[in-house]
């Protein structure tokens, strides 16, 4: 059957990409979709999150409490140039907040998590579980999707929250063996300059990456290709498509909340 | 949809089947039919496309053209609730088993029963899973991961699965590949068991023989995408068609 034959219309490899994004479109469509119809699997989510605090937190706690200090201590001498090390803890904090946390938090997230749930879709598609599931009369999409993208949007505010609380604890490590300030002190001096509206430019950021991880993540896994191949290319594209995404989101949002900031 | 199918009523019907993957013709007008109560066997060399008719039959692929019409419904044509009641009425057992290897085997098989049968009771739910637990044999796994199943105990967990939600096909993708001969015996007697207790129609796709002779009503031989020859054991062996006989004999040399 010579019907067979595909037509190009714009040449292949352009083809092929605009039938990825229309791909992904859906995707992303049938998230919001199924998300509100139907039972909710609560059970799924909650153990979702947990999944997603126990794979992350360790490494958080690390890369948070080193960044925190490191920047401070980064920070210091261009500061006490202009006698002005006082400054130091809420210099530390805006920057922590702001813009440190929230990016650190996503790139490791999409790093642990993205690709663990690429790969974890990834191998249920390859091992036909996920058929199995769609002939048992059971809708895959919500239970393994919907839940790991709602989990997401979740969980990693949360752990941003904690992200930033750990980075500071690093910098008053680092003020307080250099200029001995007390934990009181640096954390008053710290908050003062912080407004609601940084907080909430960083709550916004952390959902719209931990969607993005979510959503990017399950869909490299759900649509994996066939064989074990398949699940190591859906967990390495989870990884890089959602940091490049993540790196968009933050220039739209930080241009966003400058507007609001007068 | 309920309809009351008496005996020798075609319950699958496939007619003029056709099935290509890019430039793979894989079904070339495929006819069948199955009726009530009859175990037929699908018999055919790897890749002929065995997996591919019966996952046409529950709507997992969707054939290029002809008609597949399971229980009186066109499968390519059903969507959401009709493909889910449709699907609630088809056990499939899988090549790979495909169990879902986070869960223990009491949540593979507590999975599709909760979903589909709202509000039953903790202890309706635990009497079910053991009772097709029991049928197949495999009480004592009921705490185990699939992990640690043998290959034989996953095809038997996999087809309790589907058994779970009493269904009234059954369609079988080798079940018994890669399994040594005292446990293909038991799988084709486990086959012949969920018959009469279930009182199902199945397809059982097999390399093997024995396991056609043993559970087979009646044998269709798959060959270059189509069905060559249907009939019982004897009818279907009976035959001057080299490749037929080829099959046969390799089968019973090995
Ligand atoms: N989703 C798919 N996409 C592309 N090709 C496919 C797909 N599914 C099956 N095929 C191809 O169709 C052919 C028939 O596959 P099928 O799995 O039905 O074989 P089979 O008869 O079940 O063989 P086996 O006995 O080895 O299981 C194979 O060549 C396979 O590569
Ligand atoms: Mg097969």
């Amino acid at each position: 059957m010579s019907a067979n034959k595909k037509q190009f219309v714009y040449g292949k490899n352009l083809d092929n990409a605009l039938l990825a994004v229309y791909d992904a479109y859906v995707f992303f469509i049938r998230f919001f979709r199924e998300v509100f119809r139907g039972r909710m699997e609560f059970q799924e989510i909650v153990r979702q999150c947990y999944a997603i605090g126990n794979r992350s937190l360790l490494l958080i706690s690390l890369t948070g409490f080193i960044t925190g200090m490191v920047f401070t201590k980064q920070s210091r001498p261009s500061l006490s140039e202009f006698g002005a090390t006082s400054w130091l803890p809420s210099l530390v904090a805006i920057a922590i907040v702001r813009a440190l946390a929230p990016l650190v938090t996503a790139l490791i997230s999409a790093g642990k998590i993205g690709s663990s749930i690429g790969a974890e879709l990834g191998s249920m598609r390859v091992t036909e579980q996920i058929d199995a599931m769609e002939v048992s009369a059971v809708n895959p999409f919500k239970f393994l999707v919907v839940t790991r993208v709602v989990a997401c949007t979740i969980a990693i505010p949360v752990l941003m929250f904690y992200c930033s609380l750990v980075s500071l604890l690093g910098a008053f490590l680092n003020v307080t063996l250099n200029e001995g300030t007390s934990f009181i002190a640096f954390f008053e001096n710290a908050f003062e300059q912080i407004t609601f509206l940084d907080i909430w430019t960083s709550v916004a950021k952390a959902i719209a990456y931990g969607f993005t991880i979510g959503i990017v993540g399950s869909y490299q896994g759900y649509n994996a290709s066939k064989g074990t191949e398949g699940v190591g290319k859906a967990a390495n594209s989870a990884v890089v498509t959602s940091m490049f995404l993540i790196f968009i989101e933050e220039v739209i949002i930080v241009q966003v909340s400058n507007y609001f900031r007068i | 949809m309920e309809e009351d199918f008496k005996p020798g009523e075609p319950v699958i019907e496939v007619r003029d089947l056709y099935k290509s993957f890019g430039d793979l013709h894989v079904l070339q007008g495929v006819n069948l039919t199955v009726t009530k109560g009859e175990n037929m066997v699908v018999l055919g060399r790897s890749g002929t496309g065995k997996s591919v008719l019966i996952k046409i039959m529950v709507g997992l692929l969707k054939q290029d053209r002809g008609d597949c019409i399971v229980l009186g419904q066109e499968v390519s044509k059903l969507e959401g609730n009709d493909l889910r009641d449709l699907r609630l009425k088809i056990g499939f057992s899988f090549q790979n088993s495909a169990l879902y290897d986070s869960m223990t085997v009491r949540e593979n098989l507590e999975f599709p029963l909760v979903r589909n049968i709202p509000n039953l009771t903790r202890a309706e739910i635990d009497e079910q899973v053991e009772y097709v637990l029991d049928a197949v044999g495999l009480l004592q796994t009921i705490n185990q991961v699939p992990a640690e199943l043998s290959g034989g105990q996953r095809k038997r967990i996999g087809i309790a699965r589907t058994l779970i939600l009493k269904p009234e096909i059954m369609l079988y993708d080798e079940p018994t590949a890669g399994l040594d001969p005292i446990t293909c015996l038991e799988i084709n007697e486990l086959i012949n068991e969920v018959k009469e207790k279930y009182q199902t129609t199945s397809i059982i796709i097999t390399h093997d023989l024995t396991c056609a002779r043993e559970t087979g009503d009646r044998i269709a031989m798959l060959l270059d995408g189509k069905f060559l020859k249907t009939g019982t054991f004897e009818e279907v062996f009976d035959t001057d068609e080299e490749r037929i006989k080829s099959f046969y004999d390799y089968n019973f040399i090995q």
